[in-house]
Protein backbone atom coordinates (compact mmCIF):
# COMPACT_ATOMS: atom_id res chain seq x y z
CA UNK A 1 0.00 0.00 0.00
CA UNK A 2 2.77 2.67 1.16
CA UNK A 3 3.90 1.63 -2.70
CA UNK A 4 1.07 3.34 -4.22
CA UNK A 5 0.92 6.48 -1.66
CA UNK A 6 4.45 7.46 -2.95
CA UNK A 7 3.97 7.02 -6.70
CA UNK A 8 0.47 8.93 -7.15
CA UNK A 9 1.92 11.85 -7.86
CA UNK A 10 3.44 10.69 -10.81
CA UNK A 11 0.00 9.33 -11.96
CA UNK A 12 -0.97 12.37 -13.82
CA UNK A 13 2.25 12.45 -15.72
CA UNK A 14 1.81 9.26 -17.55
CA UNK A 15 -1.56 9.31 -19.12
CA UNK A 16 -1.36 5.57 -21.04
CA UNK A 17 -1.31 3.31 -17.83
CA UNK A 18 -4.97 2.29 -18.30
CA UNK A 19 -4.08 1.60 -21.96
CA UNK A 20 -1.08 -0.50 -20.87
CA UNK A 21 -3.24 -3.38 -18.80
CA UNK A 22 -6.13 -3.04 -21.34
CA UNK A 23 -4.98 -5.12 -23.74
CA UNK A 24 -4.17 -7.93 -21.14
CA UNK A 25 -7.31 -7.46 -19.04
CA UNK A 26 -9.51 -7.55 -22.55
CA UNK A 27 -7.63 -10.92 -23.54
CA UNK A 28 -8.79 -12.46 -20.43
CA UNK A 29 -12.30 -11.28 -20.40
CA UNK A 30 -12.82 -13.12 -23.76
CA UNK A 31 -10.85 -16.14 -22.64
CA UNK A 32 -13.37 -16.06 -19.74
CA UNK A 33 -16.59 -14.75 -20.58
CA UNK A 34 -17.06 -16.18 -24.35
CA UNK A 35 -16.58 -19.57 -23.91
CA UNK A 36 -18.32 -19.31 -20.59
CA UNK A 37 -21.50 -17.71 -22.03
CA UNK A 38 -21.45 -20.58 -24.92
CA UNK A 39 -21.19 -23.00 -21.99
CA UNK A 40 -24.32 -22.24 -20.31
CA UNK A 41 -26.15 -21.32 -23.76
CA UNK A 42 -25.24 -24.80 -25.19
CA UNK A 43 -26.75 -26.77 -21.89
CA UNK A 44 -29.84 -25.34 -22.57
CA UNK A 45 -29.73 -26.98 -25.31
CA UNK A 46 -30.57 -30.64 -27.04
CA UNK A 47 -27.14 -29.92 -29.34
CA UNK A 48 -25.53 -33.11 -31.14
CA UNK A 49 -22.55 -32.29 -33.27
CA UNK A 50 -23.52 -36.17 -35.50
CA UNK A 51 -27.01 -34.93 -36.16
CA UNK A 52 -26.87 -30.58 -35.71
CA UNK A 53 -30.00 -29.85 -37.76
CA UNK A 54 -32.07 -31.28 -34.89
CA UNK A 55 -31.21 -28.33 -32.54
CA UNK A 56 -33.19 -27.31 -29.76
CA UNK A 57 -33.68 -25.19 -26.92
CA UNK A 58 -34.52 -27.59 -23.83
CA UNK A 59 -34.01 -25.78 -21.15
CA UNK A 60 -32.70 -27.45 -17.90
CA UNK A 61 -33.47 -30.87 -19.45
CA UNK A 62 -29.12 -31.26 -19.71
CA UNK A 63 -29.03 -30.41 -16.51
CA UNK A 64 -31.29 -32.71 -15.17
CA UNK A 65 -30.00 -35.64 -17.93
CA UNK A 66 -26.36 -35.40 -16.47
CA UNK A 67 -27.19 -34.86 -12.60
CA UNK A 68 -29.09 -38.20 -12.74
CA UNK A 69 -26.64 -40.09 -14.77
CA UNK A 70 -24.99 -42.31 -12.61
CA UNK A 71 -21.87 -42.27 -14.37
CA UNK A 72 -21.56 -38.40 -13.51
CA UNK A 73 -21.51 -39.59 -9.69
CA UNK A 74 -19.27 -42.15 -10.05
CA UNK A 75 -16.97 -40.13 -11.55
CA UNK A 76 -17.02 -37.49 -8.98
CA UNK A 77 -16.57 -40.17 -5.92
CA UNK A 78 -13.19 -41.32 -8.44
CA UNK A 79 -12.31 -37.32 -8.95
CA UNK A 80 -12.67 -36.59 -5.57
CA UNK A 81 -10.94 -40.08 -4.43
CA UNK A 82 -7.67 -39.36 -6.81
CA UNK A 83 -7.42 -35.81 -5.52
CA UNK A 84 -7.85 -36.41 -1.93
CA UNK A 85 -4.97 -39.80 -2.31
CA UNK A 86 -2.67 -37.86 -4.14
CA UNK A 87 -2.80 -34.82 -2.21
CA UNK A 88 -2.14 -36.41 1.17
CA UNK A 89 0.36 -38.77 -0.33
CA UNK A 90 2.44 -35.31 -1.95
CA UNK A 91 2.11 -33.32 1.16
CA UNK A 92 3.04 -36.09 3.42
CA UNK A 93 6.15 -37.27 1.54
CA UNK A 94 6.86 -33.67 0.39
CA UNK A 95 7.46 -32.09 3.97
CA UNK A 96 9.32 -35.21 5.29
CA UNK A 97 11.78 -34.75 2.45
CA UNK A 98 11.57 -31.36 2.80
CA UNK A 99 13.67 -31.68 5.77
CA UNK A 100 15.71 -34.37 4.22
CA UNK A 101 16.88 -32.20 1.61
CA UNK A 102 17.33 -29.03 3.80
CA UNK A 103 20.15 -30.85 5.97
CA UNK A 104 23.36 -30.61 4.72
CA UNK A 105 25.06 -33.52 2.67
CA UNK A 106 27.30 -34.56 0.29
CA UNK A 107 26.18 -33.22 -2.94
CA UNK A 108 22.74 -32.03 -1.50
CA UNK A 109 22.74 -29.74 -4.57
CA UNK A 110 22.74 -32.54 -7.49
CA UNK A 111 20.51 -34.80 -5.51
CA UNK A 112 18.14 -32.05 -5.42
CA UNK A 113 17.61 -31.30 -9.17
CA UNK A 114 17.38 -35.40 -9.51
CA UNK A 115 14.79 -35.32 -7.10
CA UNK A 116 12.58 -32.50 -8.46
CA UNK A 117 12.89 -33.57 -12.16
CA UNK A 118 9.73 -35.54 -12.76
CA UNK A 119 7.71 -32.12 -12.28
CA UNK A 120 9.54 -31.34 -15.97
CA UNK A 121 8.72 -34.24 -17.63
CA UNK A 122 5.51 -33.53 -19.96
CA UNK A 123 2.48 -36.14 -18.56
CA UNK A 124 1.68 -38.43 -21.27
CA UNK A 125 5.66 -39.39 -20.75
CA UNK A 126 5.63 -40.40 -17.56
CA UNK A 127 2.48 -41.69 -17.89
CA UNK A 128 3.74 -43.94 -20.91
CA UNK A 129 6.54 -45.19 -18.71
CA UNK A 130 5.17 -45.94 -16.08
CA UNK A 131 2.37 -47.76 -18.02
CA UNK A 132 4.79 -50.29 -20.30
CA UNK A 133 8.24 -49.65 -18.72
CA UNK A 134 7.36 -50.16 -15.15
CA UNK A 135 3.61 -51.47 -14.74
CA UNK A 136 3.13 -53.43 -17.84
CA UNK A 137 1.71 -57.11 -16.29
CA UNK A 138 4.55 -59.57 -18.34
CA UNK A 139 7.60 -56.76 -19.44
CA UNK A 140 7.45 -53.82 -17.08
CA UNK A 141 10.04 -54.02 -14.20
CA UNK A 142 7.94 -54.33 -11.45
CA UNK A 143 6.24 -57.67 -12.80
CA UNK A 144 9.92 -58.67 -13.80
CA UNK A 145 10.92 -58.42 -10.25
CA UNK A 146 8.50 -59.58 -8.21
CA UNK A 147 7.67 -62.91 -10.53
CA UNK A 148 11.84 -62.76 -9.91
CA UNK A 149 11.23 -62.92 -6.31
CA UNK A 150 8.50 -65.88 -6.70
CA UNK A 151 5.47 -63.34 -5.86
CA UNK A 152 3.66 -63.21 -9.59
CA UNK A 153 2.95 -59.77 -11.30
CA UNK A 154 0.13 -57.82 -10.78
CA UNK A 155 -1.66 -56.32 -13.63
CA UNK A 156 -1.89 -52.88 -12.55
CA UNK A 157 -4.03 -51.04 -15.13
CA UNK A 158 -6.19 -54.11 -14.89
CA UNK A 159 -6.41 -55.29 -10.77
CA UNK A 160 -5.48 -51.51 -9.19
CA UNK A 161 -6.14 -49.03 -12.12
CA UNK A 162 -7.23 -46.24 -10.20
CA UNK A 163 -4.35 -47.04 -7.68
CA UNK A 164 -1.85 -47.48 -10.27
CA UNK A 165 -3.06 -43.80 -11.68
CA UNK A 166 -2.87 -42.27 -8.29
CA UNK A 167 0.80 -43.74 -8.09
CA UNK A 168 1.56 -41.77 -11.66
CA UNK A 169 0.45 -38.62 -10.69
CA UNK A 170 1.78 -38.42 -7.07
CA UNK A 171 5.53 -39.40 -8.72
CA UNK A 172 4.48 -36.40 -11.01
CA UNK A 173 3.48 -33.97 -8.64
CA UNK A 174 5.73 -35.15 -5.36
CA UNK A 175 8.65 -33.01 -6.31
CA UNK A 176 6.24 -29.78 -6.77
CA UNK A 177 5.14 -29.83 -2.86
CA UNK A 178 9.10 -30.76 -2.05
CA UNK A 179 10.32 -27.93 -4.23
CA UNK A 180 7.70 -25.47 -2.78
CA UNK A 181 7.79 -26.51 1.09
CA UNK A 182 11.41 -26.94 0.47
CA UNK A 183 12.01 -23.07 -0.59
CA UNK A 184 10.00 -22.37 2.39
CA UNK A 185 11.65 -24.40 4.93
CA UNK A 186 14.74 -22.27 4.17
CA UNK A 187 12.70 -19.20 4.79
CA UNK A 188 12.82 -20.34 8.86
CA UNK A 189 14.80 -18.31 10.90
CA UNK A 190 17.38 -20.20 12.24
CA UNK A 191 18.22 -18.20 15.34
CA UNK A 192 14.66 -19.80 16.51
CA UNK A 193 16.00 -23.39 15.87
CA UNK A 194 19.11 -22.66 17.76
CA UNK A 195 16.85 -21.42 20.45
CA UNK A 196 14.41 -24.38 20.71
CA UNK A 197 17.38 -26.52 20.17
CA UNK A 198 19.08 -24.82 23.51
CA UNK A 199 16.38 -25.25 25.29
CA UNK A 200 16.62 -28.85 24.72
CA UNK A 201 13.76 -29.69 22.05
CA UNK A 202 14.82 -32.92 20.25
CA UNK A 203 14.47 -32.96 16.43
CA UNK A 204 10.45 -34.51 16.83
CA UNK A 205 9.80 -31.62 18.82
CA UNK A 206 11.46 -29.13 17.00
CA UNK A 207 9.76 -30.51 13.53
CA UNK A 208 6.58 -30.19 16.04
CA UNK A 209 6.31 -26.67 16.84
CA UNK A 210 8.71 -25.35 15.14
CA UNK A 211 9.15 -26.23 11.46
CA UNK A 212 5.08 -27.82 10.83
CA UNK A 213 3.90 -24.58 11.96
CA UNK A 214 6.60 -22.18 9.74
CA UNK A 215 5.09 -24.46 7.16
CA UNK A 216 1.41 -24.89 7.53
CA UNK A 217 0.89 -21.61 4.77
CA UNK A 218 3.06 -23.25 2.35
CA UNK A 219 1.18 -26.56 3.00
CA UNK A 220 -1.97 -24.80 2.75
CA UNK A 221 -0.96 -23.24 -0.83
CA UNK A 222 0.13 -26.27 -2.43
CA UNK A 223 -2.99 -28.24 -1.47
CA UNK A 224 -5.28 -25.52 -2.89
CA UNK A 225 -3.36 -25.76 -6.46
CA UNK A 226 -2.44 -29.10 -6.56
CA UNK A 227 -6.01 -29.13 -6.49
CA UNK A 228 -6.58 -26.97 -9.18
CA UNK A 229 -4.46 -29.69 -11.21
CA UNK A 230 -5.51 -32.48 -10.01
CA UNK A 231 -8.82 -31.89 -10.61
CA UNK A 232 -8.32 -31.44 -14.28
CA UNK A 233 -6.03 -34.39 -14.59
CA UNK A 234 -6.55 -35.92 -18.14
CA UNK A 235 -3.38 -36.83 -20.50
CA UNK A 236 -2.00 -39.71 -17.66
CA UNK A 237 -5.91 -41.20 -17.72
CA UNK A 238 -6.02 -40.81 -21.88
CA UNK A 239 -3.07 -42.43 -22.41
CA UNK A 240 -2.91 -45.27 -19.69
CA UNK A 241 -6.18 -46.61 -19.06
CA UNK A 242 -9.02 -44.44 -20.66
CA UNK A 243 -11.01 -43.70 -17.70
CA UNK A 244 -11.45 -48.09 -17.67
CA UNK A 245 -11.57 -50.97 -16.87
CA UNK A 246 -15.52 -50.22 -16.98
CA UNK A 247 -15.71 -46.47 -15.26
CA UNK A 248 -12.56 -47.05 -12.92
CA UNK A 249 -10.96 -44.23 -13.25
CA UNK A 250 -13.25 -42.17 -15.21
CA UNK A 251 -12.87 -39.06 -13.33
CA UNK A 252 -15.11 -35.78 -13.74
CA UNK A 253 -12.52 -34.52 -16.52
CA UNK A 254 -12.90 -37.78 -18.58
CA UNK A 255 -16.11 -38.19 -18.27
CA UNK A 256 -16.88 -34.49 -19.65
CA UNK A 257 -14.71 -35.99 -22.53
CA UNK A 258 -16.93 -38.76 -23.30
CA UNK A 259 -19.37 -36.72 -23.57
CA UNK A 260 -17.74 -33.94 -25.59
CA UNK A 261 -15.17 -35.27 -28.31
CA UNK A 262 -16.59 -39.42 -28.46
CA UNK A 263 -20.42 -39.28 -28.27
CA UNK A 264 -19.91 -35.17 -29.67
CA UNK A 265 -23.20 -34.61 -26.96
CA UNK A 266 -22.85 -30.41 -27.03
CA UNK A 267 -25.56 -30.09 -24.61
CA UNK A 268 -24.81 -32.79 -22.49
CA UNK A 269 -20.81 -31.93 -22.28
CA UNK A 270 -21.70 -28.25 -21.48
CA UNK A 271 -23.90 -28.90 -18.74
CA UNK A 272 -21.16 -31.21 -17.43
CA UNK A 273 -18.77 -28.98 -18.16
CA UNK A 274 -20.48 -26.10 -15.61
CA UNK A 275 -20.48 -28.97 -12.59
CA UNK A 276 -16.56 -28.46 -12.82
CA UNK A 277 -16.53 -25.19 -13.18
CA UNK A 278 -18.88 -24.56 -9.73
CA UNK A 279 -16.58 -27.80 -8.37
CA UNK A 280 -13.31 -25.49 -8.99
CA UNK A 281 -15.06 -22.37 -7.94
CA UNK A 282 -15.42 -23.19 -4.22
CA UNK A 283 -12.19 -24.52 -4.34
CA UNK A 284 -10.40 -21.07 -5.74
CA UNK A 285 -12.52 -18.57 -3.58
CA UNK A 286 -9.94 -20.27 -0.32
CA UNK A 287 -7.30 -20.23 -2.86
CA UNK A 288 -7.79 -16.50 -3.80
CA UNK A 289 -8.64 -15.24 -0.13
CA UNK A 290 -4.96 -16.71 0.97
CA UNK A 291 -2.82 -15.06 -2.18
CA UNK A 292 -5.28 -12.02 -1.61
CA UNK A 293 -3.91 -12.07 1.45
CA UNK A 294 -0.64 -12.11 0.66
CA UNK A 295 -0.49 -8.98 -1.86
CA UNK A 296 -0.35 -6.59 0.96
CA UNK A 297 3.14 -8.15 2.40
CA UNK B 1 24.59 -24.46 11.96
CA UNK B 2 26.56 -26.37 13.74
CA UNK B 3 24.63 -29.36 13.21
CA UNK B 4 24.42 -28.24 9.37
CA UNK B 5 27.44 -29.24 8.53
CA UNK B 6 27.63 -32.48 9.95
CA UNK B 7 25.41 -34.23 9.52
CA UNK B 8 25.34 -37.93 10.19
CA UNK B 9 26.54 -40.78 7.05
CA UNK B 10 23.09 -42.17 6.95
CA UNK B 11 21.13 -38.44 5.44
CA UNK B 12 23.90 -38.59 2.71
CA UNK B 13 22.37 -41.97 1.75
CA UNK B 14 18.83 -41.26 2.95
CA UNK B 15 19.32 -38.11 0.33
CA UNK B 16 20.42 -39.56 -2.34
CA UNK B 17 18.60 -42.98 -1.78
CA UNK B 18 16.02 -40.80 -2.21
CA UNK B 19 17.05 -38.66 -5.50
CA UNK B 20 17.74 -42.27 -7.33
CA UNK B 21 14.44 -43.80 -6.78
CA UNK B 22 12.37 -40.55 -7.80
CA UNK B 23 14.69 -40.21 -10.77
CA UNK B 24 14.54 -43.48 -12.11
CA UNK B 25 11.96 -43.89 -14.50
CA UNK B 26 13.64 -41.12 -16.37
CA UNK B 27 16.73 -43.19 -15.92
CA UNK B 28 15.42 -46.72 -16.85
CA UNK B 29 13.61 -45.00 -19.97
CA UNK B 30 16.83 -43.54 -20.62
CA UNK B 31 18.56 -46.57 -20.53
CA UNK B 32 15.55 -48.48 -22.51
CA UNK B 33 15.99 -45.43 -25.48
CA UNK B 34 19.65 -46.81 -26.37
CA UNK B 35 18.49 -50.95 -26.50
CA UNK B 36 17.35 -52.46 -29.27
CA UNK B 37 13.51 -53.50 -29.21
CA UNK B 38 14.18 -56.90 -28.54
CA UNK B 39 16.91 -55.94 -25.82
CA UNK B 40 14.02 -53.32 -24.27
CA UNK B 41 11.49 -55.86 -23.34
CA UNK B 42 13.73 -59.14 -22.35
CA UNK B 43 13.20 -61.49 -19.44
CA UNK B 44 15.32 -60.68 -17.07
CA UNK B 45 15.56 -56.68 -17.55
CA UNK B 46 19.00 -56.22 -19.13
CA UNK B 47 21.58 -53.33 -17.42
CA UNK B 48 24.76 -54.34 -19.47
CA UNK B 49 23.78 -54.00 -23.01
CA UNK B 50 25.30 -52.74 -25.90
CA UNK B 51 24.20 -49.64 -26.69
CA UNK B 52 22.56 -48.45 -30.11
CA UNK B 53 21.42 -45.10 -31.44
CA UNK B 54 18.91 -46.92 -34.22
CA UNK B 55 15.97 -45.78 -32.47
CA UNK B 56 16.91 -42.10 -32.81
CA UNK B 57 17.38 -42.43 -36.44
CA UNK B 58 14.21 -44.65 -36.34
CA UNK B 59 11.99 -42.44 -34.60
CA UNK B 60 12.50 -39.54 -37.31
CA UNK B 61 12.83 -41.92 -40.68
CA UNK B 62 9.87 -43.42 -39.32
CA UNK B 63 7.69 -41.27 -37.66
CA UNK B 64 8.84 -38.18 -38.65
CA UNK B 65 9.59 -36.86 -35.30
CA UNK B 66 10.59 -33.41 -35.83
CA UNK B 67 8.01 -32.17 -37.50
CA UNK B 68 6.05 -32.59 -33.91
CA UNK B 69 9.02 -30.91 -32.43
CA UNK B 70 9.23 -28.19 -34.12
CA UNK B 71 5.08 -27.72 -33.64
CA UNK B 72 6.21 -27.99 -29.97
CA UNK B 73 9.31 -25.12 -30.77
CA UNK B 74 6.35 -22.93 -32.60
CA UNK B 75 3.77 -22.97 -29.97
CA UNK B 76 5.84 -23.23 -26.71
CA UNK B 77 7.75 -20.07 -28.17
CA UNK B 78 5.17 -18.01 -30.08
CA UNK B 79 2.77 -18.56 -26.88
CA UNK B 80 5.27 -17.25 -24.72
CA UNK B 81 6.31 -14.43 -26.81
CA UNK B 82 2.84 -13.24 -27.35
CA UNK B 83 2.09 -13.31 -23.63
CA UNK B 84 5.13 -10.88 -22.58
CA UNK B 85 4.32 -8.66 -25.23
CA UNK B 86 0.73 -8.53 -23.70
CA UNK B 87 1.85 -8.60 -20.20
CA UNK B 88 4.91 -6.89 -19.62
CA UNK B 89 3.17 -3.51 -20.28
CA UNK B 90 0.15 -4.59 -18.10
CA UNK B 91 2.62 -5.20 -15.11
CA UNK B 92 4.45 -2.24 -15.67
CA UNK B 93 1.40 -0.17 -15.71
CA UNK B 94 0.42 -2.15 -12.55
CA UNK B 95 3.50 -2.08 -10.63
CA UNK B 96 4.94 1.32 -11.27
CA UNK B 97 1.04 3.41 -11.39
CA UNK B 98 -1.29 1.32 -9.20
CA UNK B 99 -4.51 2.64 -8.51
CA UNK B 100 -7.10 1.73 -6.52
CA UNK B 101 -8.30 -1.02 -8.65
CA UNK B 102 -5.21 -2.67 -9.12
CA UNK B 103 -5.38 -5.50 -6.67
CA UNK B 104 -8.25 -6.28 -7.47
CA UNK B 105 -6.94 -6.39 -11.20
CA UNK B 106 -4.71 -8.75 -10.32
CA UNK B 107 -6.56 -11.37 -8.25
CA UNK B 108 -8.99 -11.51 -11.49
CA UNK B 109 -6.59 -12.43 -13.68
CA UNK B 110 -5.51 -15.24 -11.43
CA UNK B 111 -8.98 -16.19 -11.00
CA UNK B 112 -9.17 -17.14 -14.70
CA UNK B 113 -6.79 -19.85 -13.71
CA UNK B 114 -9.02 -21.28 -12.08
CA UNK B 115 -11.46 -22.15 -14.70
CA UNK B 116 -10.83 -25.79 -15.54
CA UNK B 117 -10.13 -26.50 -19.26
CA UNK B 118 -12.50 -28.93 -19.28
CA UNK B 119 -15.52 -26.70 -18.71
CA UNK B 120 -15.27 -24.78 -21.98
CA UNK B 121 -13.56 -27.83 -23.92
CA UNK B 122 -16.56 -27.86 -26.07
CA UNK B 123 -17.08 -24.11 -26.52
CA UNK B 124 -13.45 -23.93 -27.50
CA UNK B 125 -13.55 -27.26 -29.58
CA UNK B 126 -16.72 -25.50 -31.85
CA UNK B 127 -14.99 -21.61 -31.69
CA UNK B 128 -11.69 -23.34 -32.77
CA UNK B 129 -13.76 -25.70 -35.61
CA UNK B 130 -16.15 -22.52 -36.39
CA UNK B 131 -12.75 -19.99 -37.06
CA UNK B 132 -10.39 -22.29 -38.41
CA UNK B 133 -8.29 -23.26 -36.08
CA UNK B 134 -8.89 -26.17 -35.16
CA UNK B 135 -5.57 -28.63 -35.58
CA UNK B 136 -3.32 -25.04 -35.91
CA UNK B 137 -0.52 -23.86 -34.73
CA UNK B 138 -1.98 -20.52 -34.49
CA UNK B 139 -5.00 -22.38 -32.37
CA UNK B 140 -2.41 -23.91 -30.23
CA UNK B 141 -0.52 -20.71 -30.01
CA UNK B 142 -3.52 -18.49 -28.58
CA UNK B 143 -4.64 -21.20 -26.12
CA UNK B 144 -1.12 -21.52 -24.48
CA UNK B 145 -0.97 -17.48 -24.36
CA UNK B 146 -4.42 -17.48 -22.63
CA UNK B 147 -3.47 -19.92 -19.95
CA UNK B 148 -0.04 -18.36 -19.11
CA UNK B 149 -0.74 -14.96 -19.40
CA UNK B 150 -2.11 -14.86 -15.52
CA UNK B 151 1.07 -16.58 -14.36
CA UNK B 152 3.36 -14.37 -16.76
CA UNK B 153 1.80 -10.72 -15.70
CA UNK B 154 1.67 -12.18 -12.17
CA UNK B 155 5.60 -12.92 -12.27
CA UNK B 156 6.74 -9.73 -14.11
CA UNK B 157 4.98 -7.79 -12.20
CA UNK B 158 6.91 -9.20 -9.26
CA UNK B 159 9.87 -8.60 -10.80
CA UNK B 160 9.41 -5.01 -11.43
CA UNK B 161 8.29 -3.87 -7.92
CA UNK B 162 11.76 -4.80 -6.80
CA UNK B 163 12.85 -2.36 -8.93
CA UNK B 164 14.21 0.46 -6.94
CA UNK B 165 12.29 3.37 -7.93
CA UNK B 166 14.82 6.05 -7.40
CA UNK B 167 16.20 4.79 -10.51
CA UNK B 168 13.44 5.22 -12.77
CA UNK B 169 12.98 8.58 -10.59
CA UNK B 170 16.63 9.96 -11.85
CA UNK B 171 15.28 8.98 -15.12
CA UNK B 172 12.08 10.64 -15.60
CA UNK B 173 13.73 13.94 -14.10
CA UNK B 174 16.06 13.65 -17.31
CA UNK B 175 13.40 14.24 -19.29
CA UNK B 176 12.99 10.33 -20.60
CA UNK B 177 9.70 9.51 -22.26
CA UNK B 178 7.26 6.40 -20.99
CA UNK B 179 8.76 4.48 -23.90
CA UNK B 180 12.35 5.04 -23.06
CA UNK B 181 12.14 4.46 -19.84
CA UNK B 182 10.77 1.07 -20.35
CA UNK B 183 13.19 0.54 -23.12
CA UNK B 184 16.55 1.51 -21.49
CA UNK B 185 16.30 1.05 -17.84
CA UNK B 186 13.39 -0.68 -16.97
CA UNK B 187 13.99 -3.70 -19.31
CA UNK B 188 17.75 -4.13 -18.66
CA UNK B 189 16.90 -4.20 -14.95
CA UNK B 190 14.43 -6.84 -15.03
CA UNK B 191 15.96 -8.58 -17.61
CA UNK B 192 16.45 -11.75 -15.75
CA UNK B 193 13.39 -11.60 -14.21
CA UNK B 194 11.79 -11.55 -17.58
CA UNK B 195 14.25 -14.34 -18.95
CA UNK B 196 12.89 -16.59 -15.97
CA UNK B 197 9.70 -16.17 -16.59
CA UNK B 198 9.83 -16.91 -20.36
CA UNK B 199 11.51 -20.24 -19.16
CA UNK B 200 8.42 -21.21 -16.94
CA UNK B 201 6.16 -20.14 -20.26
CA UNK B 202 7.97 -22.32 -22.50
CA UNK B 203 7.91 -25.13 -19.86
CA UNK B 204 4.66 -24.90 -19.39
CA UNK B 205 3.30 -24.68 -22.97
CA UNK B 206 5.69 -27.33 -24.03
CA UNK B 207 4.35 -29.84 -21.53
CA UNK B 208 0.25 -28.51 -22.10
CA UNK B 209 -1.69 -31.66 -23.08
CA UNK B 210 -5.29 -31.09 -22.41
CA UNK B 211 -5.60 -29.01 -25.49
CA UNK B 212 -3.32 -30.45 -27.73
CA UNK B 213 -5.06 -33.76 -27.31
CA UNK B 214 -8.24 -32.37 -28.02
CA UNK B 215 -7.45 -29.86 -30.64
CA UNK B 216 -5.10 -31.17 -32.80
CA UNK B 217 -4.61 -34.38 -35.31
CA UNK B 218 -1.90 -34.35 -36.90
CA UNK B 219 -0.68 -31.16 -38.63
CA UNK B 220 -0.29 -28.77 -35.35
CA UNK B 221 0.11 -31.95 -33.10
CA UNK B 222 2.95 -31.06 -30.27
CA UNK B 223 5.29 -33.63 -28.95
CA UNK B 224 2.79 -33.98 -26.27
CA UNK B 225 0.10 -35.81 -29.06
CA UNK B 226 2.83 -37.54 -30.66
CA UNK B 227 4.06 -39.42 -27.65
CA UNK B 228 0.15 -39.93 -26.82
CA UNK B 229 -0.12 -42.02 -30.01
CA UNK B 230 2.97 -44.67 -28.49
CA UNK B 231 -0.56 -45.13 -26.27
CA UNK B 232 -2.24 -47.63 -29.13
CA UNK B 233 -1.77 -51.46 -27.99
CA UNK B 234 -0.62 -52.32 -31.26
CA UNK B 235 3.22 -53.02 -32.06
CA UNK B 236 5.21 -51.93 -28.54
CA UNK B 237 8.09 -49.91 -29.69
CA UNK B 238 9.75 -49.32 -26.34
CA UNK B 239 12.94 -48.58 -27.46
CA UNK B 240 11.56 -45.80 -29.67
CA UNK B 241 9.02 -44.83 -27.56
CA UNK B 242 12.40 -44.55 -25.43
CA UNK B 243 14.21 -42.45 -27.59
CA UNK B 244 10.94 -39.94 -28.13
CA UNK B 245 10.07 -38.90 -24.88
CA UNK B 246 14.02 -38.45 -24.09
CA UNK B 247 14.18 -35.91 -26.61
CA UNK B 248 10.83 -34.41 -25.67
CA UNK B 249 11.71 -33.98 -22.17
CA UNK B 250 15.97 -33.23 -22.54
CA UNK B 251 15.42 -29.28 -23.25
CA UNK B 252 12.06 -28.51 -20.66
CA UNK B 253 14.42 -30.97 -18.09
CA UNK B 254 17.27 -28.60 -18.67
CA UNK B 255 14.96 -25.31 -18.62
CA UNK B 256 13.02 -26.71 -15.17
CA UNK B 257 16.95 -27.38 -13.77
CA UNK B 258 18.08 -23.95 -14.53
CA UNK B 259 14.79 -21.67 -13.00
CA UNK B 260 14.00 -24.05 -9.87
CA UNK B 261 13.87 -21.12 -7.65
CA UNK B 262 12.06 -18.59 -9.65
CA UNK B 263 9.33 -21.65 -10.39
CA UNK B 264 8.54 -21.78 -7.19
CA UNK B 265 7.99 -18.17 -7.44
CA UNK B 266 5.63 -18.43 -10.88
CA UNK B 267 3.99 -21.52 -9.41
CA UNK B 268 2.32 -20.10 -5.98
CA UNK B 269 2.18 -16.85 -7.24
CA UNK B 270 4.21 -15.18 -4.91
CA UNK B 271 3.02 -17.05 -2.01
CA UNK B 272 6.15 -18.83 -1.21
CA UNK B 273 9.02 -17.04 -2.08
Amino acid sequence: MAASVVSRPQQKTTAPAGLLVAPAIIALVLWMVVPLAMAIWFACQRYNLLSPDNREFVGVQNFVYVLTDSSLWISIGITLMLVMSVLVITIGLGTLLAVLFNQEFAGRGVARVLAISPFFVMPTVSALIWKNMLMHPVNGLFAQVTRGLGLGAIDWFADLPLLAIIIIVSWQWLPFALLILLTSIQSLDTDQMEAARMDGANALALFRFVVLPHLSRAIAVVAMIETIFFLAIFAEIFVTTAGGPGLATTNLAYYIYLKALLEFDVGGASAGGLIAVVLANIIAIFLMRSVARNLDT
Amino acid sequence: MASKSSSPWWITLLGWLVAGLLCFPIFWMFITSFKTEVAAVATPPQLLFKPTLENYADIQARASYFTFAWNSVVISLGATILALVLAIPAAYAMSFFPTKRTKGTLVWMLSTKMLPAVGVLMPIYILAREMGLLDTRIGLVIINTLINLPIVVWMIYSFFKEVPKEILEADRMDGASTWQELRHVLLPLALPGIASTALLSIILSWNEAFWSLNLTTFDAAPLTSFIASFSSPQGLFWAKLSAASTLAIAPILIFGWISQRQLVRGLTFGAVK
